[in-house]
């Protein structure tokens, strides 16, 4: 594969090839680092105000439990309140292991939090994701994540104690340190989690597919333009000014760029290739000189000949 | 031209039917609007898979998808060599990658798995890492050992080693009378219940904590089983000291058999990470280090169902039963029950190759 099948990807860092069963080369874009950080901040978010929401819940409906014996606490019902403490204390730790595990197991294989900034995990051999690597990397967040906060949170609440904790911040903070800025230390972007679970985590496409431009337009009508009449046709040495890498930035721009950029094309394109630039016709002009370049550009490709822009 | 971005967020939005394929006049553009319907047709199987299980499907799509996936992907191969149309190629790529993950998604849903687990895939996993058990086990009765000694020699190491909310009647000097009380069972079953479900929570999470801390070549793992006999062997002395050690054996058996076994897998399972990566053999470190943590992942699994049985076991039998002889059938039974589904245990396996 070449750069100009893969336009623009290949100059990115993030830019991956999977290879599938049928030999074809995929290619997928590594997620950012502020995404996945934002992804696991949204995640965090959504679990702390859930299990407040709990909380609050079982406060409403069971709260009558504890008022109602607080003249006679040896009269509380206790075992009512010994099964409201054993699910607390079992939905905390399920809340916190399974609302990772069931989600990335699932067939969109993301959090709630990947969902919404755009992202998925995958196996980084290319093959199928397997239940104990969802479970690997999602154990090791404990050690990451979850246990150095605490340890922070702990002797934070030590210190303003006025006890003496010694360097144990300092042990604690690198710690933390050391698991966060693992991200930055490799190629991938891989966590420790990762490392050990053999997953990445990758951007999930969602593009649509946008309409044929050669059905539409001067394009479709050999050339002729609906404003003017007027027919555009380029010669073989008009044509051969651009290449690929071009003729992409004007599919773009055909797409969805303003009348006031295409104008500006419009005209670098007619000094270029040596035309009077005229008004009022931009779009007719640009939509003949896409379909016409485009069309010998392809015609070579299926002589093996590429030219990949216009410096080649 | 664009389409209006609303729509996408309420149902399906109508799908505009492609134009005349004749009025393209570029071969790749009706190359595209040849094939576009079964392309659409395989975005639509995906998102509705992607949104939630196969029983949605209906049959015929569900054996159409293979199909629409090789032309798919075939369509990308061809549209590669032929067309310059990157917002075709985008899509198809986009497309391709998620009828991907689809069709070669996970293999087994997740009641399979643990069918898989429970039957041959727990004991296989364990018994791969027998050599970090071996390792784990020689550590753990040496951090006893070690416990024992410090404290025989100086009795301030008690109080360093052995946490606060132990410190009850057991402490150095304390009467025969005393320490046997804190054996004694409880006289009524009321509040173990509560007992039982933070055991667990609290178990789970520090052997949780010792598999993890494996990713650090295993040293920390090794610790964390270190100190934790120290603390047995600290007590064990202590008890020694009033001749009460049958006792105390028999009162940690009951559930020691099944937790100490979950702490010394665990620690077992990190280690096996931690060593694959310091010496990872012929392969890539990365490779080992996921195939050693996938392994221990099943393990861990196990681990917590462990901690599970040894919290109510803890909570409830070790509180209740009263009686030496009594404790060690109920701690031996359970230790031979998991040698013998470790280590007699083993099935065929269903589907060869299949799994980590």
């Amino acid at each position: 594969m070449n750069a100009a099948t893969l336009p623009g990807q290949a100059a990115d860092k993030r830019a991956r090839v999977i290879l599938t069963p049928e030999g074809l080369a995929l290619p997928v874009t590594l997620a950012s680092r502020g995404s996945r950080a934002g992804a696991l901040m949204l995640d965090v978010m959504i679990l702390l105000f859930g299990i407040i929401a709990f909380q609050l819940l079982v406060t409403w409906i069971a709260g009558g439990l504890l008022e109602g014996t607080t003249l006679d606490p040896s009269a509380a019902p206790r075992g009512a309140q010994e099964f409201l403490m054993i699910v607390l204390v079992i939905v905390y730790f399920a809340a916190w292991y399974g609302y990772f595990l069931v989600q990335e197991l699932g067939p969109r294989g993301a959090t709630l939090g990947k969902r919404m900034v755009g992202i998925r995990i995958a196996a980084r051999s290319g093959g199928s994701l397997s239940p104990e690597a969802v479970i690997a990397r999602n154990l090791i967040r404990d050690i990451e994540l979850f246990y150095p906060i605490v340890l922070i949170l702990t002797l934070l609440v030590m210190n303003a104690g006025d006890e003496d904790i010694g360097p144990l911040p300092w042990v604690a903070t690198g710690w933390f340190a050391l698991f966060l800025l693992l991200p930055f230390f490799n190629r991938d972007a891989l966590r420790a989690g990762d490392i050990v679970a053999g997953t990445w985590v990758i951007e999930r496409p969602r593009t649509k597919l946008a309409e044929a431009l050669s059905t539409q337009g001067a394009a479709a009508a050999q050339g002729a333009s609906a404003v003017t009449g007027a027919r555009y046709e380029f010669g073989e040495a008009e044509l051969s000014v651009y290449g690929e890498k071009e003729l992409q930035t004007l599919e773009k721009m055909l797409r969805d760029a303003t009348p006031e950029a295409l104008a500006a094309v419009h005209e670098t394109i007619c000094r270029k290739i040596g035309w009077n630039p005229g008004a009022g016709d931009e779009r007719a002009f640009l939509e003949a000189f896409y379909a016409q370049l485009r069309a010998k550009l392809e015609g070579d490709m299926r002589f093996g000949k590429r030219k990949a822009d216009k410096f080649s | 031209m664009k389409a209006p971005i609303l729509s996408s967020w309420f149902g399906r939005g109508e799908i505009a039917a492609p134009p005349d394929i004749a009025s393209a006049t570029l071969r790749s553009d009706r190359f595209r609007l040849e094939r576009e319907g079964e392309w659409r047709r395989l975005e639509e199987i995906v998102a509705r898979m992607e949104k939630g299980g196969l029983r949605r499907i209906a049959d015929e799509d569900l054996l159409a998808l293979p199909t629409l996936y090789r032309t798919a992907a075939s369509s990308l191969a061809v549209a590669r060599e032929t067309s310059l149309d990157a917002a075709t190629l985008a899509y198809l790529e986009g497309l391709v990658q998620r009828a991907w993950f689809q069709v070669y998604g996970p293999p087994r849903g997740f009641a399979a798995w643990l069918r898989d687990f429970l039957l041959g895939g727990w004991s296989r996993a364990v018994r791969a890492i027998w050599l970090d058990i071996c390792i784990a086990l020689f550590v753990m009765v040496a951090g006893s050992v070690v416990g024992w000694l410090l404290v025989a020699q100086d009795e301030a190491w008690y109080y360093r080693l052995v946490p606060g909310n132990f410190l009850d009647t057991r402490v150095p000097g304390a009467s025969r009378e005393e320490l046997l009380q804190s054996l004694a069972t409880e006289e009524s079953a009321a509040g173990l219940s509560t007992f039982a479900a933070q055991l667990f929570s609290n178990n789970s999470a520090v052997c949780i904590f010792a598999f993890a801390l494996g990713f650090a070549f295993g040293i920390p793992s090794l610790m964390l089983l270190v100190h934790n006999m120290a603390v047995l062997g600290a007590m064990l002395w202590l008890f020694n000291g009033q001749g009460l050690t049958l006792e105390l054996a028999a009162w940690l058996s009951v559930h020691g058999t099944t937790e100490i076994f979950g702490i010394l897998l665990s620690g077992a399972a990190g280690l096996h990470i931690g060593r694959s990566m310091a010496f990872p053999g012929s392969r890539p470190v990365l490779a080992a280090a996921s195939e050693a943590g996938q392994r221990g992942a099943v393990v861990m699994v196990g681990v917590v169902i462990m901690m599970i049985i040894a919290a109510l076991l803890e909570a409830f039998p070790r509180q209740l039963v009263d009686g030496t002889g009594a404790r060690f059938l109920i701690g031996g039974m359970m230790l031979t029950f998991w040698l013998a589904y470790f280590f007699l245990y083993r099935p065929a396996r269903q589907q060869p190759g299949d799994g980590a």
